[in-house]
């Protein structure tokens, strides 16, 4: 037996040491610190001490209606963009699951919206939407359809939004399930051909079910990004018109940089992790169900 | 069995109707950066055009972009390789030792609304006078990549065999040596991931720099952003911004397309 030097024996703990020591100085403290700040009452500008008011706060901050409207539009946008999302990506995936001459350039197209960068994509779909100048209210015009205020009026303007989320991320829902459907076993799909079923009952009972974990991760990592969008909201409309579009981070983010209410801010933040949380562990729970 | 050729064409022409929606847009801000605002305003919206290049005149001599990009370029490339010196041992270890707490702890930071770490360290750079500096940028970049790196490369170590690195151990090498000269080299394709990845999504952060950079540490995302303040918007030098600043992200993908799907699809396929 070689004698192990003292980085060997301690390889465990040294080798994750700096990367735990970054966490903890760069998130857990400042986001513990956030934590502490949810009970307070603290406006940064206010010159005012810091005072500790404790579950106060909270309901003060429930009592807002800004901040209820923000909330329900936070799961008015992730439910929409995510159910169609799952829904054209996967149909996207079982199109494109075939051998066919491009298929190679099909997929570099397919990442294109999700690695281009929200902002720009945001400053986009501005030009697209414009009233006046825009490029889909002469289509609309030419179709012979009312024209639409999209995201300057207030009613239109959260599926416009919607839209644009749906635009970049559907394709990420399709490249994750086509690579599902690459490693599925053949299997299942021989005795279903032996006992002579259709193609309808080899999608609905075969291949649908068998991807169901693949495409439940793919919704949970779109939804945990979907519940805290912020680029493309906050570059479009900034949460306007008036407040009709904020949704929970923009609000937080306004809050905390905008009028400078530190406390009120990270009250919201606890309730926006506290849905990304239990989002993320009721899908899981979902999964496991179906990986059995 | 042969196909039908009326079916090829009947897919190809499906094909077509997926790929319109998805690159118009990149079409439609390519063309509006070449145009003159008369031509963008004009109604209907004009598909033939002359051509000009005053759009990145504006953009590089009038709005010194080059300075933007530059810092772009010297977060994210310095966040990345931080990350990767942090994230690349952190991810062996949790391979080895099967660390799944630990993985688990460092993952939180994808769960996180950014602003629950932003408004702390916004109070705190303020008072250490460190706004405005590339030191608090490329802080706050590294908790985007380093979450990333660990999540594509723990897999990634977890899938080699051990005996590779054990061969080398029996031949004298301390672990930690087998790691540098027998795994790293063997992981390039998942390094390759891993930086890809983190590079872009760095680049292409947005609230970090919003809120820590000024003058003159300020990213291209918020320069393109400030472009929309005027009170007359000039489309034609905002689309040109707008392409400035996806074209990295865009060439990276064309090059390493097989990386960066793999990196987006790590975790969510078992195999």
């Amino acid at each position: 037996m070689v004698r192990q030097g003292f980085v060997e024996r301690h390889l465990r703990i040294l080798f994750p040491l700096p990367a735990v020591i970054f966490v903890v100085v760069l998130m857990v403290f400042p986001v513990g610190y956030t934590f502490f700040l949810s009970f307070t009452n603290w406006t940064l500008t206010s010159g005012r001490p810091l005072e500790v008011v404790g579950l106060k706060s909270y309901l003060q901050v429930l009592k807002e209606p800004r901040f209820v409207q923000a909330l329900g539009r936070t799961f008015y946008f992730t439910f929409a963009s995510v159910i169609v999302e799952m829904l054209l990506g996967t149909t996207l995936a079982l199109i494109l699951h075939r051998n066919f001459v491009g298929k190679g350039l099909m997929k570099t197209l397919l990442l294109l919206p999700l690695v281009a960068t929200p902002v720009a994509i945001g400053i986009v779909f501005n030009l697209f939407y414009d009233p006046t100048i825009g490029i889909l209210n002469y289509v609309l015009s030419v179709l012979g359809l009312p024209q639409s205020g999209w995201v300057s009026d207030a009613k239109t303007v959260m599926p416009s939004l919607i839209i644009v989320d749906i635009w970049q991320w559907t394709p990420m829902i399709t490249i994750i399930v086509l690579a599902g459907l690459a490693g599925l076993s053949t299997e299942p799909y021989e005795s279903a051909m032996v006992d002579g079923a259709n193609s309808r009952q080899v999608l609905f009972r075969i291949t649908l079910p068998m991807l169901m974990p693949t495409i439940l991760t793919a919704v949970i990592l779109r939804a945990i990004d979907a519940l805290k969008t912020y680029d493309i909201i906050y570059s479009m409309t900034r949460g306007g018109p008036g407040y009709t579009s904020e949704n929970l981070n923009v609000l937080a983010f306004k809050y905390s940089f905008e009028y400078f209410r530190m406390g009120q801010s990270a009250v919201m933040l606890v309730f926006l992790f506290i849905i990304v949380m239990a989002f993320s562990l009721l899908v899981m729970r979902l999964r496991r169900i179906f990986e059995m | 069995m042969k196909r039908n050729p009326l079916v090829i064409v009947l897919f190809y022409l499906l094909l077509v109707a997926i790929v319109i929606p998805i690159i118009f847009p990149f079409i439609w801000m390519l063309m509006s950066s070449f145009k003159t605002q008369v031509d963008i305003i004009s109604w209907p919206p004009r598909f033939i055009f002359t051509p000009v290049m005053r759009n990145y005149q504006r953009v590089f001599i009038e709005q010194d972009f080059l300075h933007y990009m530059k810092n772009s370029l010297i977060v994210s490339i310095v966040a990345v390789l931080l990350s990767l010196l942090l994230g690349l041992p952190a991810a062996y270890s949790i391979a080895r030792y099967k660390q799944k707490k630990l993985s688990v702890f460092i993952l939180v930071a994808r769960l996180m609304p950014g602003i629950s770490f932003l408004m702390p360290w916004y109070i705190v750079f303020s008072r250490l006078r460190l706004m405005d500096s590339y030191i608090a940028l490329i802080l706050s970049h590294m908790l985007i990549a380093l979450p990333l790196v660990v999540w594509v490369m723990s897999p990634y170590f977890d899938a080699v065999p051990r005996e590779l690195e054990e061969a080398g151990m029996v031949d004298g090498l301390t672990q930690q040596s087998a790691f540098l000269k027998i795994l790293l080299p063997l992981s390039g394709p998942g390094v390759v991931t891993a930086t890809t990845l983190s590079f872009i999504f760095s680049w292409n952060n947005f609230m970090f720099s919003q809120v820590l950079s000024q003058q003159k540490t300020r990213t291209l995302p918020i320069a393109v952003y400030n472009f929309l303040s005027y009170v007359e918007v000039d489309w034609g030098a905002v689309m040109a911004a707008a392409v400035v600043i996806m074209a990295p992200a865009i060439v990276l993908t064309m090059f390493f397309q097989k990386y960066v799907i793999k990196g987006l699809t790590t975790g969510a396929v078992k195999g």
